[in-house]
């Protein structure tokens, strides 16, 4: 509870999904994953929270557990204040219109017998909204607001390509006017020339619909980018949120620096100004006691082996989940 | 400005509308769905070309073909007109193969679809079943429903209905569950979408290729079962039937051979025919195809 109250001081907003400790366990034939362990974060309306780590981190379980597509096994899910983690199925639908998912392969998620605007009336169809002529209107309203032409409605997935596609995906998310939309690297399947569209797409459309974002990326740059505030993982745990200049420029956890020195830099000698971090992500099996990343970490004391590291705020909004943080004044580089 | 127009996506048809064409550019399909057509059409005609009853004694017995004309493929040795057993056999293998293959289907998808979806115990209960059927040899499992329940076109068409369809229900169980974890499902999840809509309009559609294929092999395989069947004398002793006909043909096989032949081949054309178009249509329906089309 004390880490949501310090996420509620790090923005004016009021959020309008919390997370709370949640705990995604998988059980598997080599014993319990715990993918998600104790996360908890708050997203306010009209912002856009970057989740960053590292593939095998937990952030689209994260994602998927907060839709609801994968059952949390502990903690909150909360969204404009109302618990939702343990709502039936039919509860969950009126809920599922205020937050929305747009996916990483806009191919895989579009069924490709379906033509576009069957597709984008699909969820209005679900939800019973408007008159057939209403639907309509709404998916000739919503394909402009993708930049898409009107005709696009009567072809098929297929005859689009990969960024036209993610376009759909992106209307059929915003088609119900959802509070919160969870975008799962929604472009790391794209070209880096249509990538830049998209996110320049998403940020237009945050402006006038005023839908939060909680995007999923691995891809720092593209993070940066659009993100108000970033979090970061590690081993299903939350290791730092921050404001996204604050992240950038003065990172207190070791492994948000490492991340942040993994980029490589435009103009510079391209020696790299740390060595890399050693070794491989543990396994989520087996992970380590104590801090997670104690067995990678270039500062690493002896009690890091030991005592799990809480997430307690710094200044302002900055979270860190680490025992020493690093100077949290920008390094001259 | 040329640029513009070119990257703008041109109209294509529906990816549907091709189908029969692509369906007809493969040698199989053709000949599969002009051999059936062939067979529909002697059904059809059957009682307009031949009123009476072809179980009537209406020549004299052990008529060769070509020998009377008024019966070009001869008479059985009760005297019973071949070719009208022929065309009014084709009726029955068809209204048999149909409706048999249709209860298979209906048994076999829905048992497939629901254990691909749901997993976990419903998958565990609906495969135990699905194995408990496996296990015992379908021809003998529907001989001996046919037994118990005296043999008419209804109980032979139920038999071998609940009997042919675990390997449908594996394979679309197979074909569910490759769709289940996909994001095409948990996109539609995520909108709210119900779990009948999501199977009815997402998955089944989706999986709708090796279920055709499967329905034209399981009505060629209900028309041979149910051969066997009157072969062994457990068809409906009140119509003619083409296994019968060869059931019956068999003890003058050494003298009088065309007897148990002729409806023999018309059953070898039937089968062929349903395994040829269920070819073609495998082909055609293989989106890998489309692309090469």
């Amino acid at each position: 509870m004390l880490q949501n109250q310090n996420a509620f001081q790090s923005s004016t907003r009021e959020p309008v999904l919390a997370v709370e400790d949640l705990v995604v366990r998988f059980a598997t034939a080599r014993g319990a994953v715990h993918a998600v362990d104790g996360v908890s974060l708050a997203l306010a309306a009209g912002e856009t929270l970057g989740l960053v780590g590292e593939s095998g981190c937990g952030k689209s379980t994260l994602g998927r557990a907060i839709l609801r597509l994968i059952e949390p096994s502990q903690g909150h899910i909360r969204l404009d204040g109302t618990d939702v983690t343990h709502h039936s199925r039919s509860a969950l639908r009126a809920t599922r219109r205020k937050v929305q998912m747009v996916f990483q392969d806009p191919f895989a998620s579009l069924d490709p017998r379906w033509t576009v605007g069957e597709l984008i009336a699909e969820p209005l169809h679900i939800h019973g909204i408007g008159t057939r002529a209403a639907r309509k209107a709404k998916v000739a309203d919503i394909l402009a607001k993708v930049g898409l032409p009107p005709e696009a409605a009567r072809r098929y997935p297929h005859q689009f390509s990969g960024g036209q596609r993610q376009r759909i995906g992106i209307a059929r998310a915003l088609v119900l006017d959802p509070e919160v939309v969870v975008l799962d690297e929604p472009v790391s399947a794209l070209d880096v020339s249509v990538q830049a569209q998209i996110l320049n797409l998403l940020v237009d459309l945050q402006e006038t619909l005023g839908v939060a974002f909680l995007f999923i990326s691995h891809d720092l740059s593209v993070v940066e980018y659009v993100s108000d505030r970033v979090a970061v993982m590690y081993l299903g745990r939350m290791v730092e949120i921050a404001d996204r200049e604050t992240l950038f420029a003065a990172p207190a956890h070791p492994y948000t620096r490492a991340l942040l020195d993994a980029v490589p830099q435009i103009g510079g000698d391209g020696a790299p100004r740390r060595p890399p971090l050693a070794g491989d992500l543990p396994s989520p099996y087996a992970p380590p006691p104590g801090c997670r990343f104690h067995t990678r970490c270039p500062t690493a004391q002896a009690r890091c082996g030991s005592d799990i590291p809480v997430l307690r705020t710094l200044t302002g909004g900055h979270q860190v989940a680490c025992h020493f943080p690093l100077a949290t004044v920008p390094e001259t580089a | 400005m040329s640029l513009i127009t070119l990257a703008a996506p041109t109209p294509h048809a529906a990816p549907r509308s091709g189908f029969l064409w692509r369906l007809l550019r493969r040698p199989s399909g053709v000949v599969g769905l002009l051999l059936l057509a062939a067979i529909i059409a002697v059904a059809a005609s059957a009682p307009l070309l031949y009123p009476d009853d072809p179980l009537d004694m209406v020549a004299q017995p052990f008529l060769w073909p070509g020998q009377d004309a008024a019966y070009p493929l001869g008479t059985d040795m009760m005297g019973r007109d071949i070719a009208s057993g022929i065309f009014h056999g084709a009726r029955v293998s068809l209204l048999i193969g149909a409706v048999a293959a249709s209860v298979s289907l209906l048994i076999g998808t829905a048992t497939g679809a629901l254990a691909g979806y749901y997993g976990g115990r419903t998958d565990a209960a609906l495969m135990r079943v699905t194995e408990l059927f496996q296990t015992i040899p379908p021809f003998l499992f529907a001989l001996a429903i046919v037994a118990i329940l005296q043999p008419s076109i209804p109980t032979i068409t139920l038999a071998i209905g609940i009997t042919a369809w675990p390997s449908l229900a594996r394979l679309v169980r197979a074909e569910v569950l490759k769709l289940r974890n996909g994001e095409l499902v948990q996109a539609s999840i995520a909108l709210g979408a119900g779990d009948l809509r999501i199977i009815v309009l997402h998955i089944l559609p989706n999986t709708l290729a090796p279920i055709i294929v499967s329905a034209s092999i399981l009505v060629a395989s209900a028309i041979l079962t149910e051969s066997s069947l009157a072969f062994l004398g457990l068809g409906d002793p009140n119509v003619v039937s083409w296994g019968g006909m060869v059931g019956a043909g068999r003890e003058v096989l050494r003298t009088d051979w065309y007897i148990a032949t002729l409806p023999g081949l018309a059953i070898v054309v039937a089968v062929l025919a349903l395994n040829l178009l269920g070819d073609g249509l495998n082909d055609a329906l293989d989106p890998k195809g489309e692309r090469r089309a």
